[in-house]
């Protein structure tokens, strides 16, 4: 009934527009964006309203993969030290025509060092052109240590000279930070002064371009009818933002949008069940551990974190915590990303040897303490929970746990401690779906004291997550880490959990969408059936 | 009455001064580091971390940075937001209209209906009418907001579907914001229904906002009334033989009014505080979820200039309470 309104509706507002039969998707987000230049920003939110419908990378995934395809970069050349990548550029790609600007030029090499230049030097015009641009993301993948220059060979190549060989450089440039502007537009922004629109207004060569932002309420986009990979089924693109997870379920059953994220995990059977609807799923590309202080009696022996891996009722915590959106963790990286290590075998479920195997390694009258995060993740949706389920299941075998909190900056603040007292729930979503962005970010000995919560350098883990750094092919890389996951399994640094399995329900007329394993939410090639 | 008006401005001062500091300090006595928060899980350096303070002015002693805050403020500058980089005034200009909207709505709906409900309670004092107003007066007053707005969208979106499930107009509808209050400005665009769809989108959110001001309001009139009607000069009208109306409604009422009045200018700061939940249930873009949200981030330039701005708000719905009682009571002015 209400459906039948809604499309009544729908071309009465088209008809009234004078479009004849323009599609619009109505996708309920979850929050507002930021602003619109990825660049700045860290929230997967924002990088869904700007660097997925507006921009392109030189690389990009391959829509719900983690694959790296070309994007603006037609084809791109390694040289044999590893230092050097030559970007070919795709010719003839068009930037949005829109009322407020009109570009005289195809995007070209000036674009591409424009896009990283104001994020790598500090004297460029547009490196502090909103006050408090800290451009997060590309510190944070330490962009500014490994680029050496940035060099425009000609028009349609671009030459990135690094410090050092980088493996997953190809995967660093394919996150959202490396989104691709127009400097045509940037300097007719500076010229009139109004650099702060670049982030307000933004200006692409992605699929959709940007018409309106009402804040906390709606982001209206249209199809970009010069898009180089071709023009796009829908014609209008609507961001209808809706915090609350109740009411965007509701807006999807009334038919006020086509498709939303994030359900209430105690809802997707009956989504599943209603026949209007689609419950499309994924496994997350994350993982929620527990790191013991591995600098630490009795956690420094390897016996102890063992026991203590087996004494974890996982299925409990999967069942309880997850509600079914979840499955068991064996390894540090999630099962969809490449080079996981599959004939691994998970930690069996048994108290009865954890105790015998605690006895033995001479720990008795075992006190803990089991640090539980104050705030919902994708990879852990109630910490609290899960450290009573964890605490019930210690008791069995001996161990008294006490479960502490901090507010969360602090808690990730003290977490880092290598005096730290206790073991830690934490976990990690993955940037670019390079193992190298979980095992040597969270694992790695340089990060002992940062993000290595578990305080573990293991050199024989070390040296082969640093060796597979320097290697440029996949399968010879897929070994190293392969191996580097049996050291892991054999050390047990951490208790692995779960990964999240991610839902996205949508109304049945939707088709084409592809669940990103990266947890962003990008429209490309979707339609809605007549 | 222009005197009193001048004592009551004076007063606003010191009060937005000490506003300006119980802001300032509060989000900082929070546990929470707003740059910590911004680097997630993945944390940083601490050379990074110091540049980030650096660039925010956090490494500033609090009194300088106070200072720097009070003198930025007398420019007319309310800081940035260390989370969306832009001006905290002019994310609350945006947001706010709708917030206004909402709640001017709202307490027009609690002054509608409470005023009328109070009186009508108090004149059958005891009686079946009476007692039911107030008990549904006492539940609309404990009333659980969150809970009782999901409750109409689940009934009246999603089963009757009478009215739509959130925002402020149907998206079909798309035209420039001129003065950011959705029923004025659908009603400027021209556009065929949208003043229709704005209205209906209304219907739910001011309901649920009005809830707790309306239970209040009806019994501080009905309350208020019996007060009055058991005064001598309320008989001595009755027995004069002036007609019950004309008793109630000028010789009762006018002196019912004061403290009533003075509820609903107290209403202010509940509205406030109900757009929150309100706002996020019903995804409303107003002011009410932009400050829980900064809260939680610990930005602390939108909670400062946020609260500074609301409260300079309620300190002038304050003053336009005080100048009405010198309207309905005289002895005030003086």
């Amino acid at each position: 009934m209400k459906t039948k309104t809604f499309a009544a509706a729908l071309l009465a507002a088209t008809m009234l527009s004078g479009a004849a039969s323009a599609k619009t998707l109505v996708y309920c987000s979850e929050g507002s964006p930021e602003g619109f230049d990825p660049a700045l920003y860290t929230a997967g939110t924002t990088f869904d309203a700007s660097s997925k419908p507006v921009y392109n990378r030189l690389v990009q995934f391959e829509p719900g993969t983690t694959n790296t395809v070309p994007g603006l970069a037609e084809s791109w050349e390694i040289s044999d030290d590893g230092l050097e990548i030559t970007f070919k550029l795709r010719e003839g790609v068009k930037f949005h025509t829109t009322d407020f600007f009109t570009p005289t030029r195809d995007f070209n090499a000036d674009d591409v060092l424009f896009s990283f230049e104001r994020q790598l030097k500090e004297d460029h015009p547009y490196h502090a052109y909103v006050e408090g641009a800290s451009w997060e993301y590309f510190n944070g993948m330490s962009m500014p240590d490994l680029i050496k220059s940035i060099e425009k060979v000609d028009n349609l190549t671009v030459k990135f000279v690094l410090n050092r060989p980088e493996a997953p450089m190809i995967a660093n440039l394919a996150m959202d930070f490396a989104s691709i502007f127009s400097k045509e537009y940037a300097d007719q922004l500076a010229e009139s002064g109004n650099q702060s629109d670049l982030n307000q207004k933004p200006i692409g060569t992605g699929p959709f371009q940007f018409v309106a932002y009402q804040p906390d309420a709606v982001i209206r986009y249209k199809a970009h009818p010069d898009y180089w990979a071709g023009k796009q089924p829908i014609d209008d693109l609507v961001f209808a933002i809706t915090t609350e997870n109740s009411v965007r379920q509701q807006k999807l059953l009334a038919g006020e949008c086509h498709i939303m994220p994030y359900p209430n995990p105690a809802d997707i059977e009956s989504l599943k069940a209603n026949d209007a609807l689609k419950v499309d799923e994924q496994e997350g590309l994350n993982v929620g551990y527990l790191a013991y202080n591995t600098k630490q009696a009795p956690f420094d022996q390897t016996e102890v974190r063992k026991a203590l891996n087996m004494a974890i009722n996982k299925q409990a915590i999967l069942d309880a915590v997850f509600q079914g959106a979840g499955q068991a963790a064996k390894n540090p990286i999630p099962p969809t990303m490449w080079s996981y290590n599959d004939e691994i075998e998970h930690d069996p479920y048994d108290p009865e040897a954890a105790k015998a195997m605690l006895e033995e390694a001479g720990v008795t009258d075992l006190s803990m303490k089991v640090w539980a995060m104050p705030v919902q993740r994708p990879y852990n949706p109630n910490a609290r929970r899960m450290a009573e389920l964890i605490q019930e299941d210690f008791s069995k075998v001996g161990v008294d746990v006490e479960i502490v909190s901090y507010e969360w900056g602090e808690y990730l603040e003290r977490s880092k401690a290598e005096d730290r007292d206790g073991a830690v729930l934490l976990g990690w979503t993955g940037d670019n779906g390079d193992p190298d962005n979980f095992l040597a970010v969270l694992l790695g000995c340089d990060a002992v004291g940062g993000a290595n919560r578990a305080q573990w350098c293991n050199e024989e883990f070390d040296a082969l997550i640093q060796k597979a750094k320097t290697l440029s092919t996949q399968e010879e890389r897929a070994e190293l880490y392969k191996e580097a996951q049996v050291v892991f399994k054999r050390e047990a640094p951490w208790a692995t959990i779960a990964h999240s399995i991610v839902h996205m329900p949508m109304r049945k007329e939707v088709t084409g969408y592809k669940m990103d394993p990266l947890g962003g939410h990008a429209f490309e090639g979707v339609d809605i059936a007549e | 009455m222009f005197r009193f008006f001048l004592s009551r401005l004076a007063l606003l001062i010191p009060t937005f001064i000490g506003v300006s500091i119980v802001a300032f300090s509060f989000i900082r006595l929070l546990p929470g580091d707003p740059i910590m928060l911004l680097a997630g899980e993945r944390g940083m350096t601490e050379e990074r971390y110091q540049q980030l303070r650096a660039l925010y002015g956090f490494d500033q002693p609090l009194v300088m940075q106070y200072f720097t805050y009070l003198t930025d403020l007398l420019q007319g500058d309310f800081g940035t937001s260390i989370v969306t980089k832009r001006p905290v005034l002019q994310e609350f200009l945006t947001l706010f209209p709708a917030t206004l909207e909402l709640s001017l709505c709202a307490i027009l709906l609690a002054i509608i209906v409470g005023v009328p409900v109070g009186i009508i309670a108090a004149v059958r004092r005891g009686s079946w009418l009476d007692q039911s107003v107030m008990g549904t007066a006492l539940v609309g007053y404990s009333m659980p907001i969150f809970w009782w707005g999901l409750l109409l969208i689940i009934l009246f979106s999603g089963i009757l579907q009478w009215t739509p499930v959130s925002g402020r107009i149907s998206l079909l509808y798309y035209f420039p914001s001129t003065t950011g209050f959705m029923l004025i400005d659908s009603l400027l665009s021209g556009q065929d229904g949208a003043f229709r769809s704005a209205v209906s989108h209304l219907v739910l959110p001011t309901v649920v906002l009005a809830t707790i001001p309306l239970a209040v309001i009806a019994r501080q009139t009905r309350s208020a009334m019996l007060e009055v009607l058991g005064e001598d000069y309320v008989r001595t009208a009755r027995s004069k033989g002036l007609p019950p109306l004309r008793v109630i409604g000028l010789h009762a009422l006018r002196n019912a009014l004061i403290p009533v009045v003075t509820t609903i200018g107290l209403q202010v700061g509940v509205l406030l505080a109900g757009a929150i939940l309100t706002e996020t249930i019903f995804s409303w873009p107003g002011i009410g979820k932009w400050m829980v949200d900064s809260v939680f981030k610990r930005d602390y330039a939108v909670v400062q200039g946020g609260l500074l701005l609301i409260a300079a708000i309620i300190m002038i719905v304050n003053l336009i309470v005080d100048l009405l009682y010198g309207l309905i009571n005289p002895r005030i002015r003086h």
